[in-house]
């Protein structure tokens, strides 16, 4: 197999996850409508209960890095986990039996991840800005190389769920025991110093966290975990997840 | 010496496979199969669910590891070259694998991409397969506006697009209605004619292979229990028969007659029974002949052995059973109402 050959493939695995994103009006709609409203009610809401211990920041301004976390967590776990759909829908097996490596299925899959949440990031920005977020230019445009690398962490992860799960039925078990815990711990909506105990301890396992706190330290320069440490794991955890994704996926009957 | 005569049997095989095995546990899926299959042929793998055939296809895909035995396509092997063997081979699967939520132009590019051609191959090969699988007019909608007749095309227009030797075709028109079957069928046949490739399906449906077969493997219990041409494997029930019932079959006389006139015929319960090479032709010089030495005809039948009768004698019972009626009839439901 050549290379030529596997650069294509990757590329035809990444086009068609851009094509079925972009193809996806409701989720592309969704994308936008999610984020706002967790501004307005969650960050209404919360703001006007008392200005918490954010570093001078406005509520809606210290979340916004949180929230675009959230869309990317989101939009990567379910882009991995799709294989399941594919899967299900047949559509695996024609890229299982292309002349193609699972390596390149993996790496185009990641890709495809990254730009869907890339995209979508995009698009909360401008509604972070629409609803009053001050968050410097150069910030905002920092968090984009830190979205890329995140996302492909999190569609690895989610590959390697589905690597394992053989039916559609366990997805509301992830949903409520990976995805929901992974957002609601990750002090995307609260400043995770003010923890302590053992919700500190799961604040700090929780790999989200350190995305969130890397984004927060790009786009306004503050954050509870140093930013040599967030990278750090950040770029740790993508790499593991990577060749976990890898190897899961490869394995042959 | 052996050893010459392997070697030369080998010779021109594009799917060779010896030994060939796949064991889940105890269980043998694939018992030992051995086959030759020669450019151009269109060969069929007839069995019940779950004899084997899908489990036998995936291994010469590549999808599936053999436990043991061998087994190459266009003298590539699938363990040690998968690459080769997959840029040799077109597959249609037995289950849908189309992306429905693009066109279907898009799935044939993709499909081009994934193989590795270039821009311009991809886009005048794709024109062409539209073109035979008759789904120019269709190309740019969306797959999930398909009927199931035309994702089958689609389907088997895909596997095509990359030129392959091979086209697997497992069980090409399940759960499809009589008239797009037939459509399909005539398709099967106009390609291999046509495109020069050599075609191996599974099917449970015996009308299918003995329409389009020119040599059937029987696989039962993962082995392969018989191997020949419809014909050949319907001799193997003494070929076809011309029963005369006979005026006073029981009479000395008439006994003498039909004795003298047909040397090889059986009498039967006041019938003659006779065994022909074509009943239909030759009926008809039959009941010459016997009008001529003044036998007394009252009434004629034919009995042509069906693939059904060869099945039914080699495994003792009917190749599709009421509880593979209803698990094809489950997924062609699911597939209907999947989306």
């Amino acid at each position: 197999m050549t290379m030529k050959n596997e650069v294509m493939g990757v590329y035809a695995v990444w086009l068609r996850e851009f094509k079925r994103f972009y193809r996806d009006r409701g989720n592309l709609l969704g994308s936008v409508a999610r984020p706002l409203m967790w501004f307005l009610i969650i960050g209404g809401g919360l703001g006007a209960a008392g200005q918490q211990a954010t570093g001078g920041f406005s509520y809606f301004t210290f979340i916004a890095p949180g929230i675009i976390g959230m869309t990317v967590l989101f939009t990567s776990l379910f882009q991995g986990v799709s294989v399941i759909w594919d899967r299900e829908f047949g559509f695996l097996k024609e890229m299982l039996v292309a002349p193609i490596s699972r390596v390149s299925i993996v790496i185009g899959k990641a890709l495809g991840g990254a730009t869907s949440s890339l995209l979508q990031s995009l698009l909360i920005i401008g509604v972070a800005y629409a609803v009053g977020v001050t968050m410097p230019i150069a910030g905002a445009l920092a968090m984009l190389p830190l979205i890329v690398v995140i996302s492909v962490g999190f569609t690895a992860l989610g590959l390697t769920i589905a690597s394992f799960m053989d039916t559609m039925e366990g997805f509301n078990v992830i949903m409520n025991f990976i995805v929901m815990p992974m957002f609601l711990l990750s002090g995307a909506l609260f400043p995770i110093a003010a923890t302590g105990g053992l919700m500190a301890t799961a604040v700090y396992l929780d790999p989200m966290t350190y995305g969130v706190e890397a984004l927060r330290y790009a786009a306004i320069g503050v954050s509870s975990v140093s930013p040599v440490v967030s990278l750090a794991v950040v770029f740790a955890f993508t790499a593991a997840m990577s060749v976990v994704a890898t190897v899961a996926f490869s394995r042959r009957k | 010496m052996v050893r010459v005569v392997f070697l030369s049997e080998n010779d021109g095989a594009i799917i060779q496979t010896s030994g060939l095995t796949k064991k889940y546990g105890d269980f043998a899926a694939v018992d030992g199969v051995d086959l030759s299959i020669k450019p151009g042929e269109i060969f069929g793998l007839l069995g019940p669910n779950g004899a084997g055939k899908t489990t036998l296809i995936s291994m010469l895909c590549t999808t599936v590891m053999p436990s043991s035995g061998s087994a190459s396509i266009n003298s590539f092997d699938v363990v040690a070259r998968p690459g080769d063997v997959r840029r040799n081979i077109g597959i249609v699967f037995q289950e849908q694998s189309l992306d429905d939520r693009l066109t279907g132009r898009e799935n044939l590019e993709l499909h081009a991409t994934l193989y590795g051609l270039d821009a311009a191959t991809a886009s005048q090969r794709i024109a062409s397969v539209l073109d035979l699988v008759e789904l120019k007019d269709k190309a740019d909608a969306l797959v999930r506006t398909y009927s199931g007749g035309m994702r089958r095309r689609l389907e088997i227009g895909r596997g095509l697009v990359h030129y392959p030797k091979v086209l697997f075709l497992d069980e090409p028109t399940i759960g499809l209605d009589p008239q797009t079957r037939e459509h399909i069928w005539a398709y099967v046949k106009d390609l291999a004619k046509r495109e020069q490739i050599t075609i191996l399906m599974t099917t449970h449906y015996m009308e299918e292979a003995e329409m389009l077969c020119t040599r059937i493997a029987i696989i039962d219990h993962g082995k392969i229990i018989a191997l020949g041409t419809p014909d050949e494997l319907k001799s193997m029930l003494g070929g076809e028969t011309v029963v005369l019932k006979l005026r006073d079959a029981d009479t000395p006389a008439v006994r003498e007659k039909v004795q003298a006139t047909f040397p090889d015929a059986k009498l039967f319960d006041g019938s003659m029974v006779l065994s022909v090479k074509a009943a239909e032709k030759e009926i008809s010089g039959v009941l010459e002949q016997a009008r001529s030495a003044g036998i007394d005809v009252l009434e004629t039948s034919m009995h042509r052995p069906t693939l059904n009768d060869v099945f039914l004698k080699l495994t003792g019972r009917e190749i599709r059973d009421e509880k593979a009626g209803t698990a094809d009839a489950m997924r062609a439901f699911g597939r209907m109402h999947r989306h």
